[in-house]
């Protein structure tokens, strides 16, 4: 892997990432975090979907008209979700049930629509797959963190084991109902977002 | 009309598609910075939500349901359920009435296509506008519902954004942490906002 390449698989997945950088993908990030499990759901099918769909752009990025670019990236981007959605209804029906529309979201999800756009329609198919791949961690990186916080200290729970014991079942915890509704959401990826600005003072306004 | 009043307070407020269901988060970002191109904007999604959640029922109800062909009178289309292929319809109809619409405005209305822009096109992209119509789909909402609900639901987007607007121009002159100053700050305000909203849940 040449460094040019390396850079562009590792960059998004903090110094440019895409929900806490690039300000992209930011409605799902949002609603899938009240625990980990449908957070994980999410990630998974986000970096699929930016994976192939960067590659699909990327192989027929020749052969698009310009002035339709956009309507046969919608197309790939649909074709890929409705595959997605399929195999999560089919697997794993209460998790389609719980994760509602996000998935269906996944469609007009600013990332995947983003990098086939920017960087796929003139890179080759090798950097553009490394290239949905890496935002689609980086992607992933910010949902499990908020899931994480938001799911222990707002139910106490982990992937749904217990971890603090909650004072309805008799634990000492007492559950901050706020980190689930979502107010919590907001606050957490504006600490997120803090914290990556301190870490790299040249993204500070 | 207590149907139509719990649905407008359930809409615009305790499920506002920005605040509490995340709908359209990135372009409620990107465009609040100033209260004029917010309302631009705001006015933009009331009239594509408004036309297109409907347009979206039609086709689910005659099109793509189970069922739904059965007024063809053919045997063997009354049986298709096509409702797998309701996202790629979805946002074909939403890509196409964008269109259609920028190009009505353009020929008979020349100086709101003027003050809309470039958010016209944007709001293809915009998840509220597929959001809401994936919710009429879950709700099974009828014809009338989801006339109502793509004009409440819009217009609490448009609410929201202008609220936010408002208080990020405010928000350029204070002296936030450094770290925190732009992204960091406009998700603590809409946190705050989205709490104001919260309470209209007890209603």
């Amino acid at each position: 892997m040449n460094p040019t390449m390396k850079k562009t698989f590792i960059e998004p997945f903090m110094q440019n990432n895409p929900v806490a950088v690039q300000i992209l993908g930011i409605c799902s990030a949002l609603a899938v975090t009240t625990n980990l499990r449908t957070a994980l759901t999410m990630c998974l099918a986000v970096t699929f979907v930016t994976t192939f769909s960067n590659i699909g752009v990327s192989i027929i990025r020749k052969i698009i008209p310009g002035s339709i670019r956009m309507i046969v990236e919608m197309t790939i981007i649909a074709t890929l979700v409705i595959l997605v959605d399929q195999l999560i209804k089919a697997f794993s029906y209460n998790l389609s049930k719980e994760l509602s529309v996000f998935v269906g979201l996944i469609i007009t999800n600013c990332i995947v629509m983003g990098r086939a756009e920017a960087f796929a329609i003139k890179n080759n198919v090798l950097e553009s797959s490394l290239d949905g791949l890496g935002n689609g961690i980086g992607y992933s990186i910010v949902l499990l963190t908020v899931a994480f916080f938001r799911e222990l200290f707002g139910f106490g729970t982990l992937f749904g084991f217990t971890i603090l014991k909650t004072v309805n079942n008799g634990g000492w915890y007492v559950p901050n109902g706020l980190l689930v509704l979502s107010p919590g959401a907001f606050f957490l990826i504006g600490f997120f977002i803090w914290l990556v600005k301190i870490r790299y003072k040249e993204l500070m306004e | 009309m207590e149907h139509i009043a719990s649905m407008f307070v359930q809409a615009v407020f305790t499920q506002n598609l920005a605040l509490s269901l995340f709908l359209g988060m990135c372009t409620f970002l990107a465009v609040s910075k100033k209260v004029e191109t917010a309302l631009g904007l705001g006015i933009a999604v009331i009239v594509v939500q408004g036309i297109t959640i409907p347009l979206n029922n039609l086709i689910m109800t005659y099109i793509l349901k189970e069922g739904a062909l059965s007024w063809t009178g053919i045997a063997s289309l009354a049986q298709l359920d096509l409702s797998f292929l309701s996202f790629i319809t979805f946002i074909g109809v939403i890509a196409a009435s964008v269109q259609i619409l920028e190009m009505t405005l353009d020929r008979f209305f020349p100086p709101l296509y003027n003050a809309l822009g470039i958010f016209l096109p944007l709001i293809t992209v915009n998840c509220a506008i597929m959001g809401g119509s994936l919710f009429m789909e879950q709700r099974d909402y009828n014809f009338a519902d989801s006339c109502l609900y793509g004009f409440f639901s819009g217009i609490g987007w448009a609410l929201a954004i202008l609220l936010f607007a408002g208080i990020r121009e405010k928000l350029e002159y204070s002296h936030s942490p450094k770290g925190l100053r732009g992204l960091g700050i406009a998700f603590m305000t809409a946190g705050l906002l989205a709490m104001a909203f919260m309470t209209f849940s007890g209603m």
